[in-house]
């Protein structure tokens, strides 16, 4: 079989001020083909006004059997979250 | 967690489907549930693709400017969709050519109704009010699919598609309010699109071998017959507006069913034409395996060049 | 004055309306879906920009003719597009290199039609530059892609040079009606424009590694009527309806 062109994933930036997000992915020789391929399959309907592109074999995830290990302590630290801490009526700006 | 038997995985991951809670492509998930969902998705990527060409057939000879741009814009639009799921079946280890050959040589289906000819420029308004109206349908309940990738596929789709069934609406609006003879070739072109399009929600109930499971794992989310009978039920007032007569002499409201009955469906033109003998089978896909083979040599050479320029950057 | 305006428009939109005309042809058929939606991309900018132009030929005419009669109803040896662009699209190679050759004179054309005297074509020029840009950027690579990929792409890219080169004078013909509008300030010069289509293909050539050809000989008579065999066969496709059945409303 033919050798294929690299999977590529895509993310955009909607506008100023926010995140990029994932969309998708598609197939690209190279990277400038890839950004303008994304700019054809993911913003025909002027969804963005920036794209990343990153070859998908360069992204790195955990193994979602792991996520109780990864997450869960988090979980139990109810003491980074503002509503932890008890403060008197009246007090303003806080 | 890792060691898990597959029973006990099996059962964590039906408890995930019981709640909503999407699978996600590093999930476990049962073989049969992957390869239920490639199949679904390939095939439906599939039918974008070769659903581009009845209508691109069009594209040079739209009537006007206004008709010509949004129809290139819409089958563009087609085969941006067949690239979201061949992405979404891509995250499940399904290699996207691989997938296409396999359509190419029979193994993969693609939706029947584009082995219909679209012969005159009706076609193109019925296209889009029946075919793309019954996909809508198809798609929309697919929104709530239990694949991650799949559902958001769909959610991007649904909201793309929502001009094809309006533009299609639109053509023959205009047709039935012009001439007789503009008229007459949009009763025409209902004629031969009604009963394809019922087909394509797929075999009756009874008949979907996949279905049960597909339900149980909410890859599908609605039955064949729920889907056609919802098709039915809004279709036909849509043709009274238009003033057009659905080709079926059973068809009437049922009053205690608050339904539409309809008549049967023709089984033998249905798996037929899935076999293989419909009219445009093998013109779709010797198009397909045309395109896909001319192009060879330019995917080659765009890859020796990127490999080539990879290579000057580092020495 | 109005004549001339007129018939230079005629010139731009049909330039854009056959070479949308053609590019809609790969739809469904090309190389790879990410390219099939690329071609078709631009060929939707062409018809938009045909549909423009010659919307406002229809009323610089002032005969009651919009742009749908311009584009559908007219006979051949009064449309007024360069050969170049109804060439047939023979391969992706082809296709692109045709494209590359059109996207190289548009992009200078419409940077000087910005600061045309008429309004509504330096409007026209300013939203069609920055559609005409990417395409440049687009078969620009491209090009440089196939001449510099494998031996066959390479071979079939210098072809494709040999079939298409000879079309390109043309895009720079003038007369009357340049000269005409020249003097008042609302068409530009194409010999500069011709001195930097020449800077963008030589350098786009020399990463491809791409020859010029030998033969300089060079074909014109597009923007006088004189057509190839294939404008027939376009206009057939494209004037279908609109002859198969006349006066209807779609």
């Amino acid at each position: 079989m033919a050798k294929e062109w690299p999977l590529w994933e895509v993310f955009i930036r909607s506008k100023q001020g926010l995140n990029h997000k994932h969309v998708g992915s598609l197939r690209a020789a190279d990277s400038q083909m890839a950004l303008e391929n994304a700019r054809d399959v993911y913003t025909r309907r002027s969804e963005g006004i920036s794209i990343w592109v990153v070859e998908s074999n360069s992204v790195h995830a955990n193994d979602p059997a792991d996520a109780d290990a990864y997450f869960e302590p988090s979980d139990t630290k109810i003491y980074r979250h503002p509503t932890f801490y008890d403060v008197p009526d009246g007090v303003k700006h806080m | 967690m890792k060691n898990l038997s597959n029973e006990e995985l099996e059962k964590r991951f039906q408890e995930k489907i019981d709640k909503d809670i999407k699978i996600e492509p590093n999930d476990w998930m049962p073989d049969a549930y992957r390869k239920s969902l490639i199949r679904q998705i390939s095939q439906h990527a599939h039918s974008e693709v070769v659903g581009m060409l009845p209508e691109g057939n069009w594209i040079t000879r739209a009537p006007n400017l206004r008709r010509k741009a949004v129809l290139l814009a819409k089958v563009q639009d087609e085969a941006g969709h067949g690239l979201y799921l061949y992405s979404a079946c891509e995250t499940l280890g399904a290699n996207r050519e691989q997938t296409i050959d396999d359509m190419h040589e029979g193994k993969a289906k693609y939706s029947s109704i584009f082995n219909y000819p679209a012969v005159t420029w009706a076609d193109m308004g019925a296209v889009g009010w029946l075919v793309d109206g019954a996909a809508i349908m198809n798609q929309v309940a697919l929104c709530r699919t239990s694949y991650g990738p799949y559902a958001r596929a769909m959610v991007k789709i649904c909201k793309e598609e929502s001009f094809h069934q309006r533009q299609g609406y639109e053509i023959l609006t205009t047709l039935c309010r012009g001439t007789p003879q503009q008229k007459a070739m949009a009763q025409d072109a209902l004629n031969r699109f009604w009963w394809p399009s019922l087909m394509m929600f797929g075999p009756s109930d009874a008949e979907s071998p996949n279905s049960e499971q597909s339900i149980r794992w909410k890859i599908k989310r609605f039955t064949n017959d729920e889907l056609r009978q919802q098709f039915v039920d809004a279709s036909v007032p849509q043709a009274d507006i238009l003033g057009l007569t659905i080709p079926d002499n059973n068809l009437k409201w049922n009053e205690e069913r608050q339904h539409y009955d309809f008549g049967e469906i023709n089984w033998d033109e249905f798996w037929q034409v899935l076999e293989g003998n419909g009219p445009c089978n093998k013109e779709r896909i010797n198009a397909r395996k045309a395109a896909k083979e001319n192009g060879e040599w330019v995917r080659n050479a765009a890859l020796a060049f990127a490999e080539k320029r990879a290579l000057r950057k580092t020495a | 004055m109005q004549e001339a305006l007129f018939q230079y428009l005629l010139r731009l939109g049909d330039d854009s309306l056959i070479l949308g005309q053609r590019l809609a042809e790969w739809c469904g058929h090309g190389p790879i879906l990410e390219e099939d939606i690329a071609l078709t991309n631009i060929s939707l900018d062409l018809i938009g920009q045909a549909t423009s132009v010659l919307h406002y030929a229809g009323e610089v005419e002032g005969k009651g003719r919009d742009g749908d009669k311009l584009a559908f109803l007219r006979y051949e040896n009064e449309y007024v597009n360069a050969l170049l662009v109804e060439q047939p699209n023979g391969h992706f190679g082809d296709t692109l290199m045709r494209q590359f050759f059109f996207d190289a004179f548009r992009k200078p054309l419409f940077e000087r039609l910005i600061h045309s005297k008429d309004k509504q074509l330096s409007a026209i020029a300013e939203k069609s530059l920055k559609e005409t840009r990417y395409h440049l950027k687009h078969s620009s690579e491209w090009v440089i892609r196939l001449g510099d990929g494998t031996e066959e792409s390479h071979e079939k890219i210098q072809a494709s040079v040999e079939q298409l080169m000879r079309y390109t004078a043309e895009l720079f013909y003038e007369d009357a009606v340049d000269e005409h509008l020249q003097q008042q300030g609302i068409a530009c010069s194409l010999i500069e424009i011709k001195n930097e289509w020449d800077k963008t293909v030589k350098e786009v050539f020399h990463e491809a590694t791409l020859k010029f050809p030998d033969n300089n000989w060079k074909f014109e008579g597009g923007r006088l009527g004189r057509h190839s065999e294939y404008m027939g066969f376009i206009l057939s496709d494209l004037q279908y309806m609109q002859r198969a059945y006349p006066n209807m409303e779609w």
